[in-house]
């Protein structure tokens, strides 16, 4: 017990720095989410769903004017990676099924690729550790940002429209490495400018999924 | 109003469904080799296609504007590795000056 507390602790100071770039974030989807969805379906989303491509994801979606079915869909697929995530996680989370889901429900990107230590095993404490902070400044800047909000003024003014591109792209810089993936981001792109004009808003994100599954018969 | 709590509670469902999946199901029959690439290669197209739209989506056309700017700024600090903070931050500022300025 002992030394899973020095590897959360381990994990804690490894998380601060993501605690605190979280923070930043998750106050601008409090800003943001605030016009559309009041001010506690975003904290409720963001204590239960605690994952910022689907938060944004589904946001998205719903800013441009697409349905709930699309907007759910679209950040379904995006977290579909959890599933790759889960599925590797597995085999180092030992324990009865109820030890192993408080760890799964852990997993976000960054504990994650942190607690992996690199020969396809994983440190759980560790990643829960890494998380913690992450989660706390999820949450806080969640409800700051929608209680700080309504004083900013307009959002476009303030650039605030440009986070939800921004922040996509830094997770995306993380996410697309290697030949296969880089297809699968640029046909993605593709699809989505061209049917953004020519169908409603959240079917070019959802149609952007093709561009997995053809970059998939690619060799690695 | 009646859809956003849709939204909250069916994506809370689902995320821990994801999450869980794995853990839960190992010693059970894992995914297809082809279906695991798949899943793997979603969030890289999905993420690429949500920078497209909400870089140059406006309503049902692409339009060029302060926002472009901001996402520019973006890619270079990553590419130059400045944290997230900086990045995300940065390309807000980015983009209120220049709507500011024209």
């Amino acid at each position: 017990m002992e030394a899973a507390r020095e590897r959360r602790r381990a994990g804690i100071r490894r998380g601060l720095p993501f605690g605190i770039a979280v923070f930043a974030i998750s106050l601008s989807f409090g800003v943001l989410a605030r016009p559309l969805m009041g001010s506690l379906a975003p904290i409720v989303m963001s204590i239960f769903v605690f994952s910022g491509s689907a938060q944004f994801g589904a946001l998205a979606v719903l800013t441009a004017g697409g349905s709930t079915g699309a907007a759910i869909a679209a950040a379904v697929l995006l977290n579909a990676r959890y599933l790759a995530m889960g599925l590797a996680l597995a085999p180092s989370l030992l324990g009865r099924p109820l030890s192993r889901a408080a760890f799964a429900l852990t997993t976000v990107d960054a504990s994650w690729a942190a607690a992996s230590r690199g020969d396809g095993t994983f440190d759980p404490w560790y990643m829960v550790g890494v998380s913690i902070p992450q989660y706390t400044g999820w949450v806080l800047g969640t409800i700051v940002g929608v209680f700080v909000g309504p004083r900013l003024g307009d959002p476009n003014a303030l650039g605030l429209d440009a986070l939800f591109p921004a922040f996509f792209v830094a997770l995306l810089f993380e996410e697309a490495r290697g030949r296969r993936r880089l297809a699968a981001a640029g046909g993605g792109a593709g699809i989505a400018l061209v049917l953004t004009p020519l169908v409603p808003a959240g079917l070019p994100i959802l149609a952007a999924a093709a561009a997995a599954v053809a970059a998939s018969r690619m060799r690695s | 109003m009646t859809g956003v709590w849709v939204t909250v509670a069916v994506l809370a469902l689902a995320t821990a469904v994801l999450r869980l999946a794995g853990p839960l199901t190992v010693g059970g029959r894992p995914l297809p080799a082809r279906a695991l690439i798949i899943v793997e290669l979603l969030a890289s197209a999905l993420l690429a296609a949500l920078v497209m739209v909400e870089t140059f989506g406006k309503g049902r056309s692409l339009t060029l504007d302060a926002r472009a700017l901001g996402v520019a700024f973006a890619a270079v600090a990553l590419w130059r590795r400045a944290p997230m903070t900086v990045v995300v931050v940065g390309a807000a500022v980015v983009t209120a000056v220049a709507r500011l300025l024209t």
